[in-house]
């Protein structure tokens, strides 16, 4: 592992303790309203300022943190299990069901904006966490399926398959008994890589006035109140926090998935 | 030749059944909102008159599909064929005549919205020309070509500064910045330079399509991630080039550092970056809509976020997300073609 990855897995521990231990950490509740109090800047009572409607910042951003965890967790989780039902069965069989993964699905939804259909769907179906979580997941597996075809496609020709198949296996267990395993590796990056991806995804909705709805202490929905010219005018702070946590979760979730891809092809190693 | 016309005819193909899926998924995506989206327009106060009336000006009283299986009022479920009579085949044959139907809000047609200006008659081509300019669709094209600039223009100096001292205390500082620039989305440099930038230096102003100078900053908060992405690929393809045999050649012919990099290393090496170029204009474009959002930009995202989402106009949302998707699917799959045409070497799977 690179110096890099390790930091990755050092904001990524922290993300994940604060998202758990949230109500622990917190010094205010997050829905408490101080209106005499805005715009103030960090001090011992509000450790990072409060916002427009005198929210404390520092205990948003903290339970921010377990919207953006959630809504990564389960898209990712999601998305891997039909990505990998979908594409070791494309890869596997090959034939009429590849030609339909492979040659109409995957080239639909990648020639499409991910974005825009995520956007499109919740427009018609209604701002909601829930169903901002169902249409990460609907463009969100296609990235998980095309490895996993690809990989298996290669681990289908070895030898132990062969071998598998002469002792009389059925399919299925070759299949998820001998394929995945071996096929699973790349995998892990893709999910890594696809955390960061969720919980850019989750503010971007949630910014947008898409996704979680406010006053929930989502950092998209936070961006969202503090871009506007009076708050930025009077501060700035509320802007920033949850705009560095955004960045340091996507880099941290970025450094450990080009960490892992680097530490699972060894000719990257050297370099 | 004949295998190369073979994979176009293949890749118009796919094109052809990508866009079939979009306005299919376009169409039917009114289905999905929750109730009855005359309700939803019109709000709650409305008079059934009224909502009846709607329903037929929009064709929502015709049957969605080629079937249904709905709920009767005795709550049975019941199957029915209702053939070619339906509202999937009203809404292809208006878009095969070049029309998107009428916005549910200003009644007035979506491909005038889009491409041209809502009310008033345009005498001559010159003038359907003009208001053609001042569109939301040349707005939103015109925000991501000038991101593109922009993009470009910071990413290949950067790049090959940080390629020819590779490992340096200058490499280190860019590429950090370059990773910075990755992971800050847009929705946080944005309001970040309109702090910067309009209050407190008052150099620019905070939003609005104005002036010529009003472009700068939503096309810097757009092209930012992507300079970012291209000075990483320059730097790699930068540092890869110089390793060449042909480098060595150079520097033996006795040409100058400067000529080696900007002459022979840079030709070849921005080989890849422009593959990734073109299909980043698709990007941008998706991108745009966030940077509009802030900026107040008036192009094609604000109308779909404002206009389309914000006011429950499902037909203008439907027309925003077929002009967008296949626009970006054109830009790619031009780009695609051009790519494989000016290098035979390249086949993409």
């Amino acid at each position: 592992m690179n110096r890099l990855s390790k930091f990755g897995l050092v904001i990524v521990g922290l993300f994940v303790v604060v998202a758990v231990f949230a109500p622990l950490i917190a010094t205010h509740d997050v829905g408490e309203t101080d209106l005499l109090n805005r715009y103030a800047a960090p001090s011992a009572a509000h450790w990072l300022g409060t916002d427009a409607t005198g929210c404390d910042i520092f205990s948003r951003v903290i339970y921010g943190a377990r919207i953006s965890l959630r809504v990564g967790l389960v898209v990712v989780f999601v998305s891997t299990f039909i990505g990998t039902v979908i594409g070791s069965l494309a890869g596997y069989y090959g034939g009429w069901i590849d030609r339909i993964v492979n040659g109409y699905l995957f080239n639909v939804f990648l020639a499409f904006p991910g974005l825009l259909l995520a956007i499109a769907m919740v427009a018609f179906l209604g701002a909601g966490l829930n169903k901002l979580i169902l249409a990460l997941c609907i463009i969100g597996w296609v990235g998980y399926a095309r490895v996993i075809r690809g990989q298996v496609l290669k681990v289908r020709e070895y030898d132990f398959v062969q071998a598998a198949r002469a002792l009389g296996a059925s399919d299925m267990r070759i299949l998820f008994v001998h394929i995945l395993p071996n096929a699973i590796q790349p995998l892990i990056v893709q999910a890594s890589l696809g955390m960061a991806g969720a919980v850019l995804a989750e503010a971007t909705l949630s910014f947008l006035g898409l996704g979680v709805p406010p006053p929930a202490p989502s950092w998209g929905v936070m961006l969202e109140e503090a871009r506007d010219l009076s708050t930025l005018q009077g501060a700035p702070h509320a802007l920033l926090v949850p705009g560095i946590a955004i960045a340091l979760s996507v880099l941290a979730f970025n450094f450990i998935g080009d960490g892992l891809r680097e530490y699972l092809d060894p000719r990257q190693r050297k370099r | 030749m004949k295998h190369k016309l073979l994979d176009v005819s293949r890749r118009i193909l796919i094109l052809l059944l990508v866009v079939w899926t979009v306005v299919s998924l376009v169409t039917l995506l009114i289905e999905l909102v929750p109730g009855d989206p005359a309700t939803a327009t019109l709000g709650e106060d409305a008079t059934s008159a009224q909502i009846e009336q709607f329903r037929q000006k929009h064709n929502l009283d015709r049957p969605a599909f080629f079937f249904s299986y709905a709920r009767d009022e005795q709550g049975q479920r019941d199957f029915r064929w209702h053939g070619l009579n339906n509202r999937y085949i009203d809404y292809w044959g208006t878009i095969l005549r070049g029309d998107m139907g009428r916005s549910f809000r200003s009644d007035c047609p979506i491909t005038k919205v889009i491409f041209g200006r809502c009310g008033g008659q345009a005498a001559t081509w010159g003038d359907v020309f003009d208001d053609f300019l001042q569109s939301r669709f040349v707005s939103t094209a015109q925000l991501a070509v000038v991101a593109l600039l922009v993009a470009v223009s910071i990413s290949i100096p950067l790049g090959v500064i940080a390629g020819k001292n590779r490992g340096t205390w200058l490499d280190n500082v860019l590429s950090v910045i370059a990773l910075v620039g990755i992971s800050t989305p847009g929705f946080v440099l944005g309001p970040l330079f309109i702090y910067l930038f309009a209050l407190q230096l008052g150099w620019l102003a905070p939003s609005g399509r104005n002036n010529w100078e009003d472009i700068i900053l939503p096309a810097v908060t757009l092209g930012a991630a992507l300079s970012a992405l291209l000075t990483r690929m320059v730097r790699s393809s930068v540092i890869e080039e110089m390793g060449e045999d042909y480098v060595r050649t150079a520097r033996a012919k006795g040409l100058s550092e400067r000529t080696v990099v900007y002459k022979h290393v840079l030709k070849n090496g921005l080989i890849p970056v422009v593959t990734i170029l073109g299909l980043q204009l698709g990007v941008l474009l998706a991108g745009a809509i966030i940077t509009e959002k802030i900026f107040n930009w008036p192009g094609l995202g604000l109308l779909l976020i404002d206009d389309g989402i914000g006011k429950r106009d499902y037909r203008l949302v439907q027309g925003c997300v077929l002009v967008i998707s296949v626009t970006y699917i054109f830009a790619n799959t031009l780009t695609d073609i051009i790519y494989r045409w000016l290098d035979p070497r390249i086949r993409v799977s």
